[in-house]
Protein backbone atom coordinates (compact mmCIF):
# COMPACT_ATOMS: atom_id res chain seq x y z
CA UNK A 1 0.00 0.00 0.00
CA UNK A 2 1.17 3.84 -0.62
CA UNK A 3 1.65 6.13 2.03
CA UNK A 4 -0.65 8.24 3.30
CA UNK A 5 -0.08 11.52 1.95
CA UNK A 6 -0.59 14.26 4.44
CA UNK A 7 0.01 18.13 4.24
CA UNK A 8 0.82 19.98 7.37
CA UNK A 9 0.62 23.46 8.39
CA UNK A 10 2.87 25.35 10.92
CA UNK A 11 3.29 29.10 11.16
CA UNK A 12 6.66 31.52 11.26
CA UNK A 13 7.92 31.08 14.44
CA UNK A 14 7.92 26.55 14.29
CA UNK A 15 9.51 27.06 10.62
CA UNK A 16 12.22 29.13 12.47
CA UNK A 17 11.29 31.75 10.09
CA UNK A 18 11.85 34.15 13.07
CA UNK A 19 9.39 35.31 15.69
CA UNK A 20 6.85 38.11 15.87
CA UNK A 21 8.97 40.44 13.26
CA UNK A 22 7.90 37.67 11.00
CA UNK A 23 4.50 37.10 11.62
CA UNK A 24 3.55 39.51 8.77
CA UNK A 25 4.91 36.85 6.26
CA UNK A 26 1.62 35.40 4.04
CA UNK A 27 1.48 31.30 3.20
CA UNK A 28 4.30 29.63 1.30
CA UNK A 29 4.50 25.54 0.90
CA UNK A 30 7.63 24.19 0.61
CA UNK A 31 7.87 20.34 -0.44
CA UNK A 32 8.23 17.61 2.62
CA UNK A 33 8.67 18.25 6.53
CA UNK A 34 9.37 21.09 8.39
CA UNK A 35 10.31 21.52 11.88
CA UNK A 36 7.06 19.69 14.25
CA UNK A 37 6.46 17.71 11.08
CA UNK A 38 9.87 15.60 11.37
CA UNK A 39 8.69 14.44 14.60
CA UNK A 40 4.47 13.97 13.50
CA UNK A 41 6.37 11.75 10.18
CA UNK A 42 8.23 9.86 12.48
CA UNK A 43 5.56 8.93 14.90
CA UNK A 44 3.88 7.78 11.46
CA UNK A 45 6.39 4.66 11.40
CA UNK A 46 6.60 4.45 7.46
CA UNK A 47 2.51 4.50 7.34
CA UNK A 48 2.20 8.10 6.26
CA UNK A 49 4.81 11.17 5.19
CA UNK A 50 3.97 14.65 4.89
CA UNK A 51 4.06 15.84 1.41
CA UNK A 52 4.43 19.28 1.74
CA UNK A 53 4.86 22.18 4.50
CA UNK A 54 2.45 24.85 4.79
CA UNK A 55 3.79 27.96 6.54
CA UNK A 56 2.28 31.27 7.09
CA UNK A 57 2.64 34.25 9.59
CA UNK A 58 0.44 34.03 12.54
CA UNK A 59 -0.57 37.70 11.96
CA UNK A 60 -0.86 37.57 8.43
CA UNK A 61 -3.68 34.61 8.76
CA UNK A 62 -5.41 35.96 11.25
CA UNK A 63 -5.50 39.93 9.74
CA UNK A 64 -6.46 38.31 5.83
CA UNK A 65 -8.44 35.22 6.85
CA UNK A 66 -10.43 34.69 3.80
CA UNK A 67 -7.44 35.71 1.43
CA UNK A 68 -5.20 33.72 3.27
CA UNK A 69 -7.71 30.52 3.77
CA UNK A 70 -8.06 30.78 -0.48
CA UNK A 71 -4.43 30.88 -0.78
CA UNK A 72 -3.85 27.57 1.46
CA UNK A 73 -6.24 25.77 0.29
CA UNK A 74 -5.00 26.21 -3.24
CA UNK A 75 -1.93 25.31 -2.12
CA UNK A 76 -3.36 21.88 -0.70
CA UNK A 77 -5.29 21.31 -3.01
CA UNK A 78 -2.31 20.59 -5.87
CA UNK A 79 -1.10 18.05 -3.03
CA UNK A 80 -4.05 15.57 -3.71
CA UNK A 81 -3.66 14.75 0.14
CA UNK A 82 -5.11 12.28 2.36
CA UNK A 83 -5.50 13.88 5.55
CA UNK A 84 -4.36 17.28 6.56
CA UNK A 85 -2.58 18.41 10.05
CA UNK A 86 -2.26 21.79 11.39
CA UNK A 87 -0.39 22.37 14.38
CA UNK A 88 0.40 21.77 17.36
CA UNK A 89 -0.02 25.45 18.26
CA UNK A 90 -0.22 24.80 22.14
CA UNK A 91 -1.01 28.13 23.47
CA UNK A 92 -0.39 30.49 20.89
CA UNK A 93 -3.86 32.47 20.23
CA UNK A 94 -3.42 33.27 16.73
CA UNK A 95 -1.70 30.21 15.66
CA UNK A 96 -4.58 28.28 17.37
CA UNK A 97 -6.96 30.41 15.51
CA UNK A 98 -5.51 29.90 12.25
CA UNK A 99 -4.67 25.87 13.09
CA UNK A 100 -8.34 25.90 13.68
CA UNK A 101 -9.91 28.13 10.98
CA UNK A 102 -7.64 26.50 8.39
CA UNK A 103 -8.46 23.17 9.63
CA UNK A 104 -12.20 23.61 9.53
CA UNK A 105 -11.93 25.20 5.89
CA UNK A 106 -9.76 21.92 4.19
CA UNK A 107 -12.80 19.71 5.91
CA UNK A 108 -15.59 21.76 4.07
CA UNK A 109 -13.86 22.36 0.75
CA UNK A 110 -11.23 19.49 0.19
CA UNK A 111 -13.40 16.95 2.06
CA UNK A 112 -10.60 15.08 4.02
CA UNK A 113 -9.72 14.23 7.57
CA UNK A 114 -8.33 16.94 9.69
CA UNK A 115 -6.65 17.20 12.66
CA UNK A 116 -5.03 19.96 14.70
CA UNK A 117 -3.74 19.89 18.36
CA UNK A 118 -3.55 22.96 21.20
CA UNK A 119 -3.73 23.63 24.55
CA UNK A 120 -7.40 23.46 26.08
CA UNK A 121 -7.39 27.71 27.08
CA UNK A 122 -6.21 27.99 23.90
CA UNK A 123 -8.91 30.56 22.07
CA UNK A 124 -8.88 28.05 18.65
CA UNK A 125 -10.13 25.67 21.11
CA UNK A 126 -13.31 26.90 22.21
CA UNK A 127 -14.05 28.03 18.42
CA UNK A 128 -13.02 24.87 16.63
CA UNK A 129 -13.44 21.87 18.85
CA UNK A 130 -16.53 21.12 17.78
CA UNK A 131 -16.04 21.66 14.56
CA UNK A 132 -12.58 19.58 13.97
CA UNK A 133 -10.96 16.68 16.06
CA UNK A 134 -8.23 18.87 18.15
CA UNK A 135 -5.85 16.94 20.28
CA UNK A 136 -5.29 18.75 23.93
CA UNK A 137 -1.51 19.47 24.16
CA UNK A 138 0.30 21.02 26.94
CA UNK A 139 0.74 24.73 26.73
CA UNK A 140 4.40 25.13 25.57
CA UNK A 141 6.27 23.66 22.88
CA UNK A 142 8.11 21.82 25.61
CA UNK A 143 5.01 19.48 25.31
CA UNK A 144 5.62 18.63 21.57
CA UNK A 145 7.02 14.88 22.16
CA UNK A 146 3.54 14.24 24.13
CA UNK A 147 1.61 15.91 21.36
CA UNK A 148 3.32 14.12 18.66
CA UNK A 149 2.00 11.24 20.93
CA UNK A 150 -1.39 11.75 20.53
CA UNK A 151 -1.92 13.54 17.10
CA UNK A 152 0.23 11.05 15.17
CA UNK A 153 -2.04 7.52 16.43
CA UNK A 154 -5.41 9.50 15.71
CA UNK A 155 -4.08 11.12 12.20
CA UNK A 156 -3.38 7.37 11.06
CA UNK A 157 -6.83 6.63 12.04
CA UNK A 158 -8.40 9.45 10.72
CA UNK A 159 -6.78 8.52 7.10
CA UNK A 160 -7.19 5.24 7.05
CA UNK A 161 -11.03 5.81 7.56
CA UNK A 162 -11.05 3.65 11.02
CA UNK A 163 -13.77 3.58 13.68
CA UNK A 164 -12.98 6.62 16.24
CA UNK A 165 -13.69 6.14 19.98
CA UNK A 166 -14.33 8.44 22.21
CA UNK A 167 -12.78 11.21 23.25
CA UNK A 168 -11.00 9.86 26.64
CA UNK A 169 -10.14 6.71 24.23
CA UNK A 170 -8.50 8.48 21.55
CA UNK A 171 -6.96 11.77 22.89
CA UNK A 172 -9.34 14.33 21.37
CA UNK A 173 -11.10 17.39 22.74
CA UNK A 174 -14.99 16.63 23.72
CA UNK A 175 -16.64 17.85 20.65
CA UNK A 176 -20.31 16.97 21.77
CA UNK A 177 -21.03 13.78 19.92
CA UNK A 178 -21.87 11.32 22.24
CA UNK A 179 -20.41 7.29 21.89
CA UNK A 180 -22.80 4.79 23.51
CA UNK A 181 -21.51 1.88 24.59
CA UNK A 182 -22.43 -0.36 27.41
CA UNK A 183 -20.80 -0.74 30.72
CA UNK A 184 -20.79 -3.75 33.02
CA UNK A 185 -22.28 -1.81 36.01
CA UNK A 186 -25.89 -0.15 35.80
CA UNK A 187 -26.23 3.29 36.10
CA UNK A 188 -27.92 3.52 39.47
CA UNK A 189 -24.85 1.30 40.52
CA UNK A 190 -22.47 3.57 39.19
CA UNK A 191 -24.34 6.62 40.63
CA UNK A 192 -24.04 5.21 44.01
CA UNK A 193 -19.89 4.25 44.00
CA UNK A 194 -19.79 8.42 42.89
CA UNK A 195 -21.35 9.21 45.28
CA UNK A 196 -19.62 6.79 47.61
CA UNK A 197 -16.08 8.06 46.35
CA UNK A 198 -17.52 12.18 46.68
CA UNK A 199 -18.29 11.26 50.37
CA UNK A 200 -15.21 9.79 51.34
CA UNK A 201 -13.06 12.58 49.26
CA UNK A 202 -11.60 10.19 46.91
CA UNK A 203 -11.51 11.01 42.97
CA UNK A 204 -14.60 10.37 40.53
CA UNK A 205 -15.75 11.30 37.41
CA UNK A 206 -18.55 12.50 36.40
CA UNK A 207 -20.55 10.94 33.61
CA UNK A 208 -22.20 13.86 32.42
CA UNK A 209 -20.26 17.59 32.94
CA UNK A 210 -22.22 20.36 32.92
CA UNK A 211 -21.72 22.33 30.20
CA UNK A 212 -20.19 26.29 31.18
CA UNK A 213 -22.05 28.73 30.43
CA UNK A 214 -19.39 31.28 30.96
CA UNK A 215 -21.20 34.47 30.10
CA UNK A 216 -21.28 38.03 31.16
CA UNK A 217 -24.60 39.78 30.78
CA UNK A 218 -23.82 43.37 28.98
CA UNK A 219 -23.51 46.43 31.42
CA UNK A 220 -26.61 48.88 30.64
CA UNK A 221 -25.06 52.06 28.20
CA UNK A 222 -23.35 54.91 29.22
CA UNK A 223 -26.15 57.59 29.48
CA UNK A 224 -24.30 61.19 28.80
CA UNK A 225 -20.64 60.65 27.65
CA UNK A 226 -19.90 64.30 28.33
CA UNK A 227 -20.52 63.50 32.08
CA UNK A 228 -18.39 59.70 31.97
CA UNK A 229 -15.01 59.16 33.33
CA UNK A 230 -13.70 56.38 31.17
CA UNK A 231 -10.54 54.62 31.79
CA UNK A 232 -8.48 52.58 29.53
CA UNK A 233 -7.38 49.05 30.44
CA UNK A 234 -5.22 47.00 28.01
CA UNK A 235 -3.79 43.38 27.59
CA UNK A 236 -1.15 45.23 24.53
CA UNK A 237 1.58 45.23 28.03
CA UNK A 238 1.70 49.19 27.02
CA UNK A 239 3.76 50.19 30.21
CA UNK A 240 5.81 53.35 31.50
CA UNK A 241 9.60 53.36 30.07
CA UNK A 242 11.53 50.26 31.70
CA UNK A 243 8.90 48.37 32.63
CA UNK A 244 9.21 49.01 36.23
CA UNK A 245 6.87 46.43 37.38
CA UNK A 246 8.68 43.47 35.87
CA UNK A 247 5.32 42.37 33.71
CA UNK A 248 6.06 39.46 31.88
CA UNK A 249 6.51 39.04 28.31
CA UNK A 250 4.33 36.00 28.57
CA UNK A 251 2.08 34.26 30.69
CA UNK A 252 1.58 37.58 33.18
CA UNK A 253 1.38 36.78 37.00
CA UNK A 254 0.28 40.59 37.72
CA UNK A 255 -0.44 43.96 35.68
CA UNK A 256 0.15 47.22 36.22
CA UNK A 257 -0.85 50.45 37.07
CA UNK A 258 0.84 53.24 35.20
CA UNK A 259 -0.19 57.35 36.23
CA UNK A 260 -0.71 59.33 32.84
CA UNK A 261 -1.71 62.67 34.89
CA UNK A 262 -0.16 65.45 32.82
CA UNK A 263 0.63 63.07 29.99
CA UNK A 264 -1.00 63.68 26.96
CA UNK A 265 0.88 61.57 24.34
CA UNK A 266 2.92 58.32 24.51
CA UNK A 267 6.44 58.64 23.29
CA UNK A 268 9.44 56.21 23.04
CA UNK A 269 10.59 58.45 26.03
CA UNK A 270 7.67 57.85 28.42
CA UNK A 271 6.28 54.30 27.92
CA UNK A 272 7.19 50.68 25.78
CA UNK A 273 5.53 47.44 25.74
CA UNK A 274 6.33 44.43 27.47
CA UNK A 275 4.17 41.86 25.52
CA UNK A 276 6.51 39.18 23.53
CA UNK A 277 3.59 37.87 21.37
CA UNK A 278 3.41 40.58 19.00
CA UNK A 279 6.21 42.76 17.16
CA UNK A 280 6.92 45.23 19.59
CA UNK A 281 8.85 47.40 16.87
CA UNK A 282 5.13 50.27 16.46
CA UNK A 283 4.08 49.94 20.15
CA UNK A 284 7.36 51.20 21.27
CA UNK A 285 7.70 54.06 18.87
CA UNK A 286 3.93 55.18 19.79
CA UNK A 287 2.19 53.40 22.20
CA UNK A 288 -0.78 55.94 21.57
CA UNK A 289 -1.58 53.16 18.69
CA UNK A 290 -2.46 50.09 21.56
CA UNK A 291 -3.81 53.04 24.33
CA UNK A 292 -5.36 55.74 22.14
CA UNK A 293 -3.93 58.62 24.72
CA UNK A 294 -3.43 61.57 22.18
CA UNK A 295 -6.62 61.49 20.45
CA UNK A 296 -8.37 60.94 23.84
CA UNK A 297 -7.24 63.76 25.59
CA UNK A 298 -8.75 65.80 22.46
CA UNK A 299 -12.14 64.56 23.09
CA UNK A 300 -11.89 65.37 26.86
CA UNK A 301 -10.81 68.61 26.00
CA UNK A 302 -13.65 69.44 23.72
CA UNK A 303 -16.19 67.56 25.90
CA UNK A 304 -16.96 64.82 24.39
CA UNK A 305 -16.05 62.80 27.03
CA UNK A 306 -16.14 63.82 30.58
CA UNK A 307 -12.86 62.83 31.95
CA UNK A 308 -9.96 59.99 31.55
CA UNK A 309 -9.04 58.17 34.84
CA UNK A 310 -5.89 59.40 35.87
CA UNK A 311 -4.67 55.68 35.60
CA UNK A 312 -4.71 53.04 32.99
CA UNK A 313 -3.89 49.38 33.67
CA UNK A 314 -1.62 46.85 31.69
CA UNK A 315 -0.82 43.28 31.29
CA UNK A 316 0.83 41.20 28.58
CA UNK A 317 -2.13 38.96 27.08
CA UNK A 318 0.19 35.96 25.65
CA UNK A 319 -0.62 32.69 26.93
CA UNK A 320 -1.85 34.45 29.93
CA UNK A 321 -3.60 31.81 32.05
CA UNK A 322 -7.69 32.42 32.36
CA UNK A 323 -7.36 32.34 35.77
CA UNK A 324 -5.03 35.12 35.77
CA UNK A 325 -6.81 37.74 33.31
CA UNK A 326 -10.19 37.20 35.60
CA UNK A 327 -7.77 37.69 38.47
CA UNK A 328 -6.67 40.89 37.15
CA UNK A 329 -9.81 42.13 35.80
CA UNK A 330 -11.57 41.80 39.22
CA UNK A 331 -8.69 43.60 41.37
CA UNK A 332 -8.84 46.39 38.42
CA UNK A 333 -12.61 46.38 38.72
CA UNK A 334 -12.43 46.79 42.23
CA UNK A 335 -9.63 49.94 41.64
CA UNK A 336 -12.20 51.55 38.87
CA UNK A 337 -15.09 51.31 41.66
CA UNK A 338 -12.94 53.21 44.01
CA UNK A 339 -12.34 55.90 41.25
CA UNK A 340 -15.77 56.23 40.36
CA UNK A 341 -15.16 55.30 36.77
CA UNK A 342 -18.22 54.92 34.65
CA UNK A 343 -17.20 52.94 31.53
CA UNK A 344 -13.98 51.12 29.97
CA UNK A 345 -12.00 51.04 26.96
CA UNK A 346 -9.82 48.13 26.42
CA UNK A 347 -7.53 47.24 24.31
CA UNK A 348 -5.92 44.39 22.46
CA UNK A 349 -3.26 43.65 20.35
CA UNK B 1 -10.57 40.62 31.94
CA UNK B 2 -13.42 42.14 29.98
CA UNK B 3 -15.78 39.88 31.24
CA UNK B 4 -14.66 40.23 35.00
CA UNK B 5 -14.65 44.27 34.74
CA UNK B 6 -18.07 43.65 33.50
CA UNK B 7 -18.97 41.40 35.37
CA UNK B 8 -18.03 43.90 38.32
CA UNK B 9 -20.41 46.65 37.17
CA UNK B 10 -18.92 48.48 34.29
CA UNK B 11 -19.57 48.82 30.53
CA UNK B 12 -16.63 47.80 28.60
CA UNK B 13 -16.08 47.84 24.74
CA UNK B 14 -13.41 46.21 23.43
CA UNK B 15 -11.21 47.10 20.43
CA UNK B 16 -9.28 44.57 19.29
CA UNK B 17 -8.09 43.04 15.43
CA UNK B 18 -9.25 39.02 15.89
CA UNK B 19 -12.63 40.07 16.66
CA UNK B 20 -13.70 36.09 16.69
CA UNK B 21 -11.62 35.79 19.62
CA UNK B 22 -13.33 38.14 21.53
CA UNK B 23 -16.61 36.53 20.83
CA UNK B 24 -15.51 33.91 22.04
CA UNK B 25 -14.38 34.98 24.97
CA UNK B 26 -17.36 36.58 25.34
CA UNK B 27 -16.71 40.81 25.01
CA UNK B 28 -20.16 42.20 24.19
CA UNK B 29 -19.00 45.43 22.76
CA UNK B 30 -16.66 45.04 20.32
CA UNK B 31 -14.87 47.09 17.74
CA UNK B 32 -12.63 45.79 15.31
CA UNK B 33 -8.85 46.96 14.94
CA UNK B 34 -6.10 47.72 12.35
CA UNK B 35 -3.89 44.92 13.01
CA UNK B 36 -2.65 43.06 15.75
CA UNK B 37 0.89 44.96 16.61
CA UNK B 38 -0.60 48.44 16.28
CA UNK B 39 -4.24 47.69 16.68
CA UNK B 40 -5.09 51.85 17.46
CA UNK B 41 -2.48 53.11 14.21
CA UNK B 42 -0.83 52.56 11.43
CA UNK B 43 2.69 53.13 10.39
CA UNK B 44 2.13 53.30 6.96
CA UNK B 45 0.90 56.53 7.41
CA UNK B 46 2.32 59.94 8.94
CA UNK B 47 1.39 60.69 12.71
CA UNK B 48 -1.96 62.96 11.45
CA UNK B 49 -3.81 60.33 9.38
CA UNK B 50 -2.98 57.85 11.97
CA UNK B 51 -4.72 60.18 14.45
CA UNK B 52 -7.62 60.04 12.61
CA UNK B 53 -7.29 56.56 12.35
CA UNK B 54 -7.68 56.77 16.31
CA UNK B 55 -10.29 59.23 16.33
CA UNK B 56 -12.62 57.20 14.33
CA UNK B 57 -11.60 54.22 16.09
CA UNK B 58 -12.28 55.96 19.63
CA UNK B 59 -15.70 57.49 18.18
CA UNK B 60 -16.63 53.90 18.01
CA UNK B 61 -15.93 52.97 20.81
CA UNK B 62 -17.69 55.55 22.58
CA UNK B 63 -21.08 54.61 20.15
CA UNK B 64 -20.90 51.13 21.48
CA UNK B 65 -20.23 52.55 25.44
CA UNK B 66 -23.28 54.59 24.72
CA UNK B 67 -25.94 52.18 22.92
CA UNK B 68 -27.67 49.59 24.94
CA UNK B 69 -27.27 45.82 23.56
CA UNK B 70 -28.59 42.66 24.64
CA UNK B 71 -25.90 39.86 23.58
CA UNK B 72 -22.36 40.43 22.06
CA UNK B 73 -22.17 43.19 19.19
CA UNK B 74 -19.43 43.88 16.67
CA UNK B 75 -19.40 47.70 16.02
CA UNK B 76 -18.67 47.66 12.40
CA UNK B 77 -19.30 51.92 12.07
Amino acid sequence: MSKIRIVHYINQFFAQKGGEEMAHIPAEKVAGKVGPGMALEEAFKGEAEIVATIICGDSYFNENLEKAQKEIIEMIKEEKPDMFIAGPAFNAGRYGVACGTIAEAVKNELNIPVLTGMYIENPGADMFKSKVYICPTKNSAAGMKDAVSKMAPLALKLAKGEAIGASCEDNYMPNGIRKNFFDVKRGSARAVDMLLAKLADKPFETEYPMPSFDRVAPHAAIKDLSKAKIAFVTSGGIVAKGNPDHIESSNASHFGKYCIEGINDFTPENSETAHGGYDPVYANADADRVIPLDVMREFVADGTVGALHEYYYSTVGNGTAVASAKKFGEAIAEDLKAAGVDGVILTST
Amino acid sequence: MVKAIEKAGFPVVHICTVTPISMTVGANRIVPAVAIPHPLGDPNWDLEEERAIRRSLLKKAFHALTTEVEDQTIFED
